[in-house]
Order: structure tokens, then sequence, then C-alpha cells
């Protein structure tokens, strides 16, 4: 450690930093440097700690122990504000912004005090044209797509000068020709002094950008390396710990149209959500059909539809095994023999503070033995769950436990076995790996790969295009609330897909 | 001599002063993202501390910044147990309301029965006698020309200054803000503090303005209007101006008929301004289908990370 | 200095049972202080207020009496507040229950015994209780209006309304011009319980009601249904519950059982309507209902706590010449205090000096 003060003394030195949640250690001992004009990958599993520590460097979090050097000095991170003054900036995964207000206002927020709006209008066009980030200041941002949020938070960043800007996740909500835009972006920030943290889970992207990478697995350093001199194979498995076993295929037989949508057009059910526009499509029993696209192009629409929890416009719109149930609720439909998982596991396909027994009731009521006559048998529930915690691996504390008890790895394995222990013949499922881990996720690919494999039609809606192209046989894009004719996964390009998704060609609905 | 309609249009003003103070601090409040459903009882507070201070200090000013301070005290038992404890501010706001209808009864309770002479209206020599407009525009209360400048003030606070804007981002996405560095409890105690201010001064204009004594029961309901008036007003200050302005003169037009004896029974023009409230907001609701412009935060608990 | 809530990862039952009864000592305490203030002593005041109702056979009768129609107000509520909705307004859908419940008893006076008068009074009650808790349910499943702010205007129509009745097209001709009805007969009463003493049958209703909620709520698919629409309302629709039926519903049983309250109250102990029957139960039942933690059982406690407070408060204006204004004060106190115990049953809270940690 004889660095001295120059051109390749780091910028910023974390030491040692150590955090705890109650029994749960998110950061333990982590060490990292950061160098100007480097772009750092940080990599690590969901729950690997990655994100605590960004918090601790953007000063959303204190560290129980550890220090951070910033240009050599000792520094507190007491609030984002103090990390800004530094010329600390940050680029959340979960967008910080403000829905109601326009652009500018989202970005005037976040300024220090003394700009006037006028002034940071011109900066705000004047970045846009540097950088290609392009923004209309006056708009409201729920108006704007994911990825011109995106832009509103690195414009909002870079308004401030920063001399270290950290990126979470930064790609999860963008189309692959979006990506390359940002890579440019991200390299030539580098190539001007800043430096970058790049947070990812994405292998080829850390690749193609980074340097050096540090690789964290619960909430330590496992290794640091140049991304570029190891293998993807070893990368990941430093990642996620041991070997993760690869899916077995099935042969692909499919037999009827189980799950069919004809012609359906719906108004969105509220001012910010998104009209579906003439859509149809068959999924047959023993196949899964995955359809692709960027965040709110109208997937939570199309999923409340078909799933009954919004009724069709008409009852012909929705086929379930032939039969027309579009204005059919939920059970219902459940009753004929679909089940439905969407994508939000806390609050929507499961409720935190209930137990894992009750969180079977809630979407089990109507299709077992557990709510005979309207009053719930709880040592049926019971049964039930714990049939489910064993056969998917559910690792809970106990089986009583409060749904929010558990990690989301395991509650995804709950509820995802919850739907298909009981053999469905359509299953609806909105990015069924959304935020697990690797081990879970291929726990839960190859569950539906099975559930296939035994005739159930696999609708996966997923904005993950890695896991379409691994467990789907066809594969559809949703831009706009259209949907474009299905593709054989073996013979259609990604790039082809990325265009779709963009709304470039092929997007033209061709049923 | 007055006329007559300057006369209705004088009442008019003086009815609806104290909901455009009240609804403009709970607006203020609520573009924090906190409900504080406690209005009618801070107002009560104010209006029997006002009017207690004012007669035993024979200073009716100093009774209206004891009202005030009243007020602000009562708010802040909300704040501590809402923003300390993250209580759920619904039932914290009854909580508020129950314990403020008590506290004025014991503070006013050695003064019902007395009265003081009404803080008197502004004279302006010259001005104020101008024919017409004279007394309507420079003789009013001086809670008038506050309650007017209230009210632009709040509006520009909100549009223009940057603070407002922080107030605005809190009362949006309280998540988001703390993630950028705001301070969001902070931000919430100072806008809690100031709706307590502007119920305790309304308060304290019903007692020593508009009756002037102070009497249990006499606030009757005008906190829960003023709350009301925000919703109706879709969260913007001007329009709270307008909508206190147009109950008033619902009350008003009320007391009218109510004199002239329509035929109809008394208690059903007595009911009229609270139906009138249900039939504003449902006209409100049915003019924007879906779309809320409610702070986005409104009404829930923030606990920071940490 | 401020205030910082650190999440508990394990939470007792017992702590959740143990939390009012803290909230209770500490209300008493600020009480006491108030008490204090007010010139008295607080030790007499807390010996007449808590002590002395308890050791009277009379006195505990009287507590039933007053804990009536708060344990049937209040189970009502829970279906509302357990679903995350904001019926305030229970005071005038009491009041309307008890307009609703009065028709028959009221053209039934003079006649001979007639069995079916009580049963059906009840009844209608209830009906007219759910009917006017359904407005509010209904302004805001069809025009998103608040409930809140409905529900309480409401209360003040209430009313007015049975100010209009009773001096009005109800009063009664013989009554030398006071504002009451007459008398309804004995047999449009509740009847007694205790040859002495004002305790009626209005109690065995009131463990009905709560028995019969503890059932529907922990046992059946619309108590769950209930609770995943208060915890969680994408959830309750994605597990087949219409949220618009719940809010109905909810508001409609919360109003059926205030408007049965009203009814009990007035056949049970007033025997027939005046301008002010009610003198804030239904605000009050809130406070029941929070601080027996939104549960039939601990409702059924509350309801015996606060009646204390209430039957106290009426004995402390007697002896002590304390306001009966201390008593609403006391139970706003009481209800802040059960607010902030319930945040420290899953909070630990932390004082930390200075503006930063």
């Amino acid at each position: 450690m004889a660095e001295v003060e120059g051109a390749n003394a780091p910028l910023c030195v974390l030491d040692g930093i150590v955090k705890r949640f109650g029994d749960l250690t998110a950061n333990d001992h982590i060490s990292l440097s950061l160098r100007a004009g480097e772009i750092h990958a940080l990599l690590g599993e969901n729950g690997a700690g990655k994100s605590t520590l960004v918090k601790i460097l953007d000063g959303l979090l204190a560290p129980d122990e550890g220090r951070i050097l910033w240009q050599g000095r000792p520094i507190t991170l007491a609030s984002p504000e103090d990390a800004a003054t530094l010329g600390i900036g940050m680029v959340f995964q979960h967008f910080s912004l403000f829905d109601n207000l326009t652009v500018a206002e989202n970005i005037a927020v976040a300024m220090p005090a003394g700009v006037g709006l006028r002034v940071l209008n011109k900066r705000i066009m004047e970045l846009g044209e540097r950088y290609g980030l392009a923004l209309d200041p006056k708009r409201e941002v729920w108006t704007l797509s994911a990825g011109e949020r995106q832009r509103i938070e690195i414009v909002r960043a870079l308004l401030r000068e920063p001399k270290l800007l950290i990126l979470d996740e930064p790609t999860s909500v963008l189309t692959p020709q979006e990506a390359d835009t940002l890579f440019a972006t991200l390299e030539e920030l580098a190539r001007q002094g800043c430096a970058l943290l790049y947070i990812s889970h994405k292998l080829e992207e850390v690749t193609r950008l980074c340097d050096r990478a540090t690789i964290l697995r619960g909430g330590r350093v496992v290794a640091m390396c140049n991304p570029r001199e190891e293998t993807p194979q070893k990368i990941a498995s430093l990642m996620v710990g041991t070997a993760i076993p690869p899916l077995h295929d099935r042969d692909n037989r499919p037999a009827d149209v189980r799950l069919s949508l004809r012609r359906l057009n719906a108004a969105p059910a509220d001012l910010h959500g998104i009209a579906l526009k003439d859509v149809s499509l068959d999924v047959r029993g023993g196949e899964i059909l995955g359809l692709a696209g960027v965040a709110g192009n109208g997937q939570s629409e199309l999923f409340e539809i078909l799933s009954g929890e919004r009724a069709a416009p008409q009852r012909g719109m929705v086929l379930i095994d032939g039969e027309e149930c579009g204005l059919d609720g939920i059970d219902t439909r459940r009753r004929k023999g679909a089940a439905f998982l969407p994508e939000e596991r806390n609050g929507h396909a499961a409720v935190g503070a209930l137990s894992l027994p009750n969180n079977v009731v809630l979407s089990r009521h109507a299709t077992s033995d557990i709510a005979p006559r309207n009053v719930i048998a709880f040592d049926r529930a019971r049964a039930l769950s714990d049939a489910i915690i064993a056969k998917f691996d559910v690792r809970t504390p106990s089986p009583l436990a409060e749904a929010g008890k558990l990690s989301g790895g395991n509650l995804q394995k709950f509820v995802v076995g919850r739907e298909i222990i009981g053999n469905p013949r359509v299953l609806v499922i909105d990015n069924p790996t959304w935020g697990v881990d690797a081990g879970a996720a291929v726990l839960i690919r190859q569950a539906l790969i099975d559930l296939a494999a035994a005739g159930t039609a696999v609708l996966m809606i997923s904005q993950d295009l890695d896991e379409i192209f691994a467990i789907a046989d066809r594969i559809a894009v949703i831009h706009h609330g259209a949907v474009t004719a299905p593709r054989n996964v073996r013979t259609v390009a990604r790039e082809e897909i990325g265009l779709m998704m963009t709304g470039g060609q092929g997007a033209s609905h061709a049923a | 001599m007055i006329g007559f309609w300057e006369s209705i249009l004088l009442t008019v003003i003086t009815a609806a002063t104290p909901l455009l103070i009240a609804a403009l601090g709970e607006l203020i409040v609520e573009k924090s993202g906190v409900l504080n459903l406690g209005v009618e009882g801070m107002m009560a507070v104010g209006a029997s501390t006002g009017f207690a201070v004012a007669t035993l200090t024979d200073s009716s000013s100093i009774g209206v910044l004891a009202g005030i301070a009243a007020g602000m005290a009562l708010s802040l038992i909300f704040a501590l147990v809402t923003l300390g404890f993250a209580a759920n501010q619904v039932a914290a706001g009854l909580a508020l309301t129950i314990l403020g209808l008590g506290l004025a009864g014991l503070i006013g309770a050695k003064f019902v029965g007395t009265s003081r002479i009404a803080i008197p209206p502004i004279h302006i020599p010259g001005l104020s006698d101008l024919p017409g407009i004279g007394k309507l525009v420079f003789g009013q209360s001086p809670f008038f020309y506050l309650s007017v400048v209230l009210a632009v003030g709040v509006a520009w606070f909100l549009r223009r200054t940057r603070a407002g804007l922080s107030l605005r981002s809190i009362g949006e996405n309280h998540a988001s803000a703390h993630a950028l560095g705001l301070k969001v409890l902070r931000t919430r105690l100072l806008a809690i503090l100031f709706g307590g201010a502007c119920a305790g001064l309304a308060g304290a204009y019903l007692s020593l303005v508009y009756t002037p004594f102070w009497s249990p029961g006499m606030t009757a309901g005008r906190g829960w209007i003023a709350l009301a008036l925000v919703v109706f007003a879709s969260w913007l200050p001007l329009r709270v101006f307008l909508g206190a302005y147009l109950f008033g003169a619902a009350t008003i037009l009320q007391m009218h008929a109510q004199a002239a004896s329509m035929g109809l029974p008394s208690q059903a023009l007595s009911a009229f301004p609270y139906i009138a409230t249900i039939v504003a907001l449902v006209l409100i609701s049915m003019r924007r289908v879906g779309a809320t412009p409610a702070p986005g935060s409104l009404g829930t608990a923030f606990v920071p990370p940490r | 200095m401020r205030l910082e809530l650190i999440p508990r990862s394990d939470v007792s039952s017992l702590q959740r049972t143990l939390a009012p009864l803290w909230a209770i000592l500490i209300a008493l305490l600020m009480g006491g202080l108030i008490v204090a203030f007010l010139g008295r002593s607080p030790l007499a005041a807390f010996k007449v207020y808590f002590l002395e109702p308890l050791t009277d056979p009379w006195a505990l009768q009287e507590l039933a009496v007053k804990a009536t129609p708060l344990i049937i107000i209040a189970t009502g509520l829970v279906y509302c507040f357990r679903a995350n909705l904001w019926n305030i307004g229970a005071e005038g859908q009491l009041i309307v229950g008890a307009i609703f419940g009065s028709i028959v008893p009221l053209a039934t006076v003079g006649m001979e015994s007639t069995p079916w008068v009580l049963p059906v009074a009840l009844l209608l009650g209830a009906l007219g209780g759910a009917l006017y808790g359904s407005i509010p349910a209904f302004l805001r499943v069809r025009f998103g209006v608040s409930e809140i702010l409905v529900s309480l205007m409401l209360v003040y129509v209430a009313e007015l309304t049975l100010d209009y009745l009773v001096r009005g097209p109800w009063r009664d001709p013989k009554g030398f011009n006071f504002p009451t009805t007459p008398n309804f007969e004995s047999f449009a009463l509740l009847p007694n319980l205790a040859s002495e003493g004002r305790l009626h049958a209005g109690i065995i209703i009131a463990l009905l009601c709560a028995a019969v909620t503890w059932f529907v709520l922990n046992r059946t698919l619309f108590g769950f249904g209930i609770r995943v629409a208060g915890e969680a309302p994408r959830a309750a629709r994605f597990s087949g519950f219409n949220a618009n039926r719940m809010t109905i519903a909810a508001f409609m049983i919360s109003g059926g059982l205030a408007g049965l309250a009203g009814i009990v109250e007035v056949t049970g102990q007033i025997g027939q309507l005046k301008p002010a029957i009610s003198g804030g139960l239904g605000f009050t039942a809130i406070i029941v209902a929070y601080l027996g933690r939104l549960h039939p059982v601990g409702i059924v406690f509350g309801a015996f706590v606060i009646a204390l407070t209430v039957y106290g408060g009426e004995a402390a204006q007697i002896t002590l010449k304390l306001p009966l204004d201390l008593t609403r004060t006391f139970q706003g106190i009481l209800l802040f205090c059960v607010l902030a115990a319930d945040a420290l049953t899953t909070y630990k809270l932390r004082i930390v000096r200075g503006l930063h940690a």
C-alpha cells in the first residue's frame, strides 16, 4: 500500500465496511478502491450485499464498522447531500423520481439551492446534446418511458459534476439498443476522468465495459479480477459459490390450444396505464411462450385481463381450454384449470404480514379443499403449505412464518410452488425469477420446464431475454400494448427481438 | 349606510376567512404527504385559548398569538406520534380532534357567557370611505388581508420556491425524496406546525372576531369543512381561496334563507353546508375520472431506513 | 435530538397484548397531571374515576350498560378499520339506526302487548344504520370520494334530522312541548336483566356481536378477505375479492352494528327519542376499537375501560366538580398513547443525540 498522491492514487477507498441488519450481516468487512477514469464492476447475486454497500457510499446508510477514504482523507457520509457535495453521484435501480413533477423539477430538487429553473433548463439541454441524453424539461415524468426516466437520473447526477458515479443495475429496464447508448455515455464519462462503479449481475455487460471487477458473495468480497481475463463460467461460479446445475431440456410436443386471446382491445384502467391493442395469442399445452418487452409496455395490464383481476371488454376475448371466459373473475378461471402468478411478490402474489398457510389460502381457496363453504380449514391450508415447502425446497424460519420473513428467492419458490403444485392446465406467470438468487432461479425455471413437459400451457411474461431464450419455445414481444406474432426461439435473432422491443422492424402486428 | 349586497358580501368574507386560513394550513400539511384530520380540534383549542388569553390580558393581539401557539402545540403532539412513532395518521388525527375538543372545553370553561369587543376592521381614511367598494376592499378585518396574503404566499411558496419544491417532492414520494437526501421528517414537522398555526389562527378568529365569544362546540365542523376544501380544491391554493368563498356564500345564503323562513324546517337549512360539501366532493371527483392529484405519499408513514 | 425507529425482528404476542396496558398507564399519569393543573388532587380523582365504580355492584351494572353500545359499534368498526376503510361516521349511523328502529315502537304506542315489535325494531335499527353507512361506501366506490369526509359530514346531517323529528312530526303531543317522542310501550323495550339496577339485555346482544365477529374475522373467507384488503389491496384482487363489494359490505356491517347500537340504547335505557341520544358514542367507539387492538375480545375489555372513564367522569363531576371535558381530554390522550404503544411493538425506539447519528 505504498500508493502516494498521483495519477494512480485511488479516488475512493472503502476499508473494512461492516453493516448488520439484526442477525443478518449484509456487508462483512468489505474493502475496495476506485480510481479516477475506471469503470469498476461490482458483481454479485441478489442478496450479496451490493445495494447495501452502495447505499453506504451514497450516505443513505451508516456503516457499523470500517471507514471510507475520499482522496486519501477519512470521511463520514451522513446523508446523500454530503455524498453529492463531495462528488459522489448515484443512479438508482428503482428510480427515485417523482411521477407528477416535471423533468426539470425532478432535477432541480436534487440540486444545491440557488440554481434557477431557467438556468437549469438550459444546462439540461446542453448536457443532453453533449452525451446524447435528450430530455424535454417541461414534460411530467409519468409520461416518459423507462429509458427516458433513466436519462433523468443520469442527467441529474451529471449536473452535479460527480467525480464518482454509481449505477445500480442500470440496464435492467432498457432494450439492448438503449443499453448500447448508455454504454457509450459511460465510456465517454470515464474518458473524462470520472470513476464509475457499475453494479450488475449480467456478465456480458461487465466484460464489455469494465476492466476491474469486485465480486461479492454473502456480504463478503470473494474475488477481485479483470473480467476480460476470466471465463464467464469462472465468474458465475465465484458469484454463486457452487456450480449451477444446467437445465434439463425436454421433448417439445405441443398439444391443443389451452389459452387464447382473440383481438383483445382494452382501454387502460387508469390515466398512467397502457391500452392493449388488438392482441391475439394462442398458447398450446406443452409449450412455454415467452412474452418479451421493456417494463411498462402493457405487461401488467395484459396480466390483469388474462387472470381476470380485471374483466375483458367482451366474453369472447379470452379463452381457457376453448371456453370463453373474458368476463369471469379470477376464481372462476382458476376453477377452469388456470393458475396465475403476478410479478410483484410482496403485496400482490403474497402478503408479507400473513403466514405461509394463509398465503396458500390467498390464491387456492377456490381450487382446493381449504375453504369448504367459505369457512377456512387451517389444518388443510397448513398441510398444503408444508407440502409446497418440502417439494420446492423453501427455506423458512418456521412453517408458520410470515411471508415477509422469507428471502426473495425462497418466497418466490413458495408462490411458484403454490400455483403449480395443483398441476394447472394453464399457467400465466409474470417475471418468474425477478430479483431472486441463481439457485432459486434454476429451480423455478426447471419447474416451469417440467410443468410444460407434463402438458401445461405456460405463458411467461419476462423482461429477461436470457430467461426467455433459455426456457421458452416461442417468443412474442409486447410494445405499447401491441403484441407481435410469436417466433421460434431457436431461429429468431436476438437483435431482431431487441428491435421489436423498441417498436422497430417487425413490430407491426401480424397475427 | 351600507347597501344590501355590500352587507351580504361582507358577511360572506367573514364566513370564508376562517375556512380559508385553516384550509391553507392543511394544504401545506397534505402537500408534504401528511393527512392531519385534527383541524377541528386544533381550531377549537385556538378559539378557546385565544379568547381566554385575550380576556386575561385584555389584549386581543396577545389572544391571537396565544391561539396560534395553542394550535401549534397541539399539532406538535400529532407530529410526535405520527412522525416519531410512525403511527397511523387517520387514527392520530381523530385522537387530536377528540383531545382538542376536550382541552378546548377545559380551557374555555371559565369564560363561557362572557364576550369581548370584536377586533375592529381596519379603517383607512379616504380609501375606506370610497363609495361602493371602499369598505369592501379597504375596510376589512386585518384577518381578511392576512388570509389573502397567506393564499398568495402559499401559492408562491409551492410553485416558485426551492423549499416548496422539496415539500412537494416529499409529499409525492417520500422514499425517493429521502434517497435524494431531502429531510423528509424535518420538512413534515415544519409543515404540521404550520398547519397547527393556521388552524389555531382560524380558531382565534372565530372567538375574537366572528362571534366574539367562546362557547363549546362553536367550531361546528368548520375544521372538517376546511379538510374537504383542500380535496375540493385539488390541492391548489388559489382554488382553496375560491372554494372557501363559495362555501362562505353558501353558508350566508342559508342564514338568509333561514331569516326569510321559506317554509323549510330550520334543520334542513342547517344541514345545507354539510350536504353541499358532500355534493361538491362528488362533483369534483366526477370531473377527474381515475386520475388523482392527491400527493402520492399522502397519509403513509415514513420510517427512514438506517 | 431525534427519535429513530428500528424494526423489531420478532414481536411476541405478549408484547402486543401488553401494549394497551402500558398506554393506559401513561395516559393515567398524563391525566393526573392535568387534574393537578386544574387544582384538584390526582389521587382523589383516581379514586373517584377508577376505584369506586369497581367496588360498587350498582356501578358495575352501570358500567356494563355504558359498555354495551361501545362494544357493538367498535366490533362493527373493526370490519372497516381492518380493511383500511375509515368509517368515522358511526355516530351518524347510530342516530339513523335509532330513528329507523323507533318507527314501529312509536306506531305501537298505546297498543296491546305485541311481542314482534322489539325484534322488528332491532332489525330496522340495524338496517337503517347499514343503509346510512352504505352512502359513504357507495360514493367512494362509484366516484372515489373520501369516505372519511363523507361519513363525518353525514353525522351532522343525522343529528339535524333527529332534531327535526323530535321537535316536529314525532314530538309527543302530550309532552308539554318538550322535544321528545312519546315513551315506548314496555313490550318495545329490552328486558332488564337484574331486578334492581339498569342492566338490560343489550349486553347479551353486544357479547353476541363480538363473538360472531371473532368467528367471521378469524375463520371465514370473508374475514380473510377483509384483512387482505387492508394489508394489500392488489393481493385481495388476486385472491378473487372484489374491492368494491368488500368496501360496501364492510361499511354496511359497520353501519348496521352502529345502527343496532343506536336502537339498543333507545330500547334499552332511554325509552324514547330526544335530540341527543348518543353524546358521541360513535366517536368514543373509535378509541375502544384501537384500545382493543381491532380484536373483538380486546374490544370488550376496551369498552369497559372507556365505560369506566365515562362513569367515573360523571361521578367526578358531581363529587369533585371536575368538568366533563376532562373525560374527553383523557380519552384523546389515551388514544394517542395507544397509537404510540402500537408503534413500540413493531419498532424499537432509539433516541439519538445530535442531528446525525
